[in-house]
């Protein structure tokens, strides 16, 4: 394995590992439930992402074989992981979740 | 309340599709590697199951007008056909057969009776999943 690939790959899941410790923080420290969706579904994706993407270098560079069902794997997770956020934050909007005290606006609710 | 399911419709229209191509790359990848006809048909019903929560169930069953009670009984009759296609060839049952054929597009392609065996499973699993789920969802 040559020195580029080795970095590479280095490079990509320590910074992929560190997105999710900083994602699990995020939901610890935030205030409610939109800030801390927002944490945690934001950089676990990239997070997750970066982890997959040093694996298929990874494999690529080991055994020479491209895996194409971890490039399925990074395109599926980064069309599903920000609609289930989203999904998240509806359900906990409309079963009336409170915003956080340190909100100044709300837009949606002068809609109803 | 005035719900808009658009994202989840939108991104199910997409989704949904990997899903099902990775079902049948798991189905016929079953005999080298990991995979199979049980979670090649467990991947597949949870495609119908998106689909089914984005959409309802009317929808979903004018987009796919199966009756999966006959998909149950079509996948034991592959199942017990392959078994009982070996009594044919005077060898015990369930004795399977492979070969190497030469197909007009796929090439050099090896052929083995336990992809239809494979079948019945998948189709019994996706019928009986499907069935499960469509009779709890239906009963009010």
């Amino acid at each position: 394995m040559s020195a580029v690939a080795e970095w590479t790959i280095v490079i990509c899941i320590l910074i992929g590992t560190f997105l999710s410790i900083v994602a699990a923080f995020g939901v610890l420290k935030l205030p409610d439930v939109y800030t801390r969706n927002h944490a945690a579904s934001k950089s676990t994706t990239l997070g997750v992402l970066l982890t997959l993407l040093g694996t298929l270098i990874y494999f690529y560079a080991t055994d020479g074989e491209f895996n194409a069902r971890i490039v399925l794997g990074i395109v599926f997770i980064f069309i599903t992981a920000p609609v289930a956020g989203h999904l998240i934050s509806r359900a906990a909007y409309h079963t009336g979740v409170e915003l956080s005290e340190r909100s100044v606006q709300d837009d949606l609710s002068q809609k109803k | 309340m005035n719900t808009n399911d658009l994202i989840l419709q939108t991104a199910t229209k997409i989704v949904s599709f990997i899903i099902l191509l990775f079902s049948l790359h798991i189905f016929f990848a079953g005999h080298y590697n990991p995979g199979g006809g049980f979670v090649g048909g467990l991947l597949t019903s949870g495609a119908i199951v998106l689909l089914l929560l984005a959409y309802d169930i009317k929808t979903v069953a004018n987009i796919l007008p199966f009756d999966y009670r006959i998909m149950i009984a079509v996948g034991l009759l592959f199942a017990i056909g392959t078994g009982a296609g070996s009594l044919i060839f005077n060898v015990p049952f369930l004795t399977h057969a492979f070969g190497d054929f030469t197909l007009p597009i796929l090439g050099k392609t090896s052929l083995h009776t336990a992809v239809l065996f494979d079948i019945g499973v998948y189709l019994v699993v996706v019928g009986a999943t499907m069935t499960i789920i469509q009779t709890i969802g239906e009963s009010e």
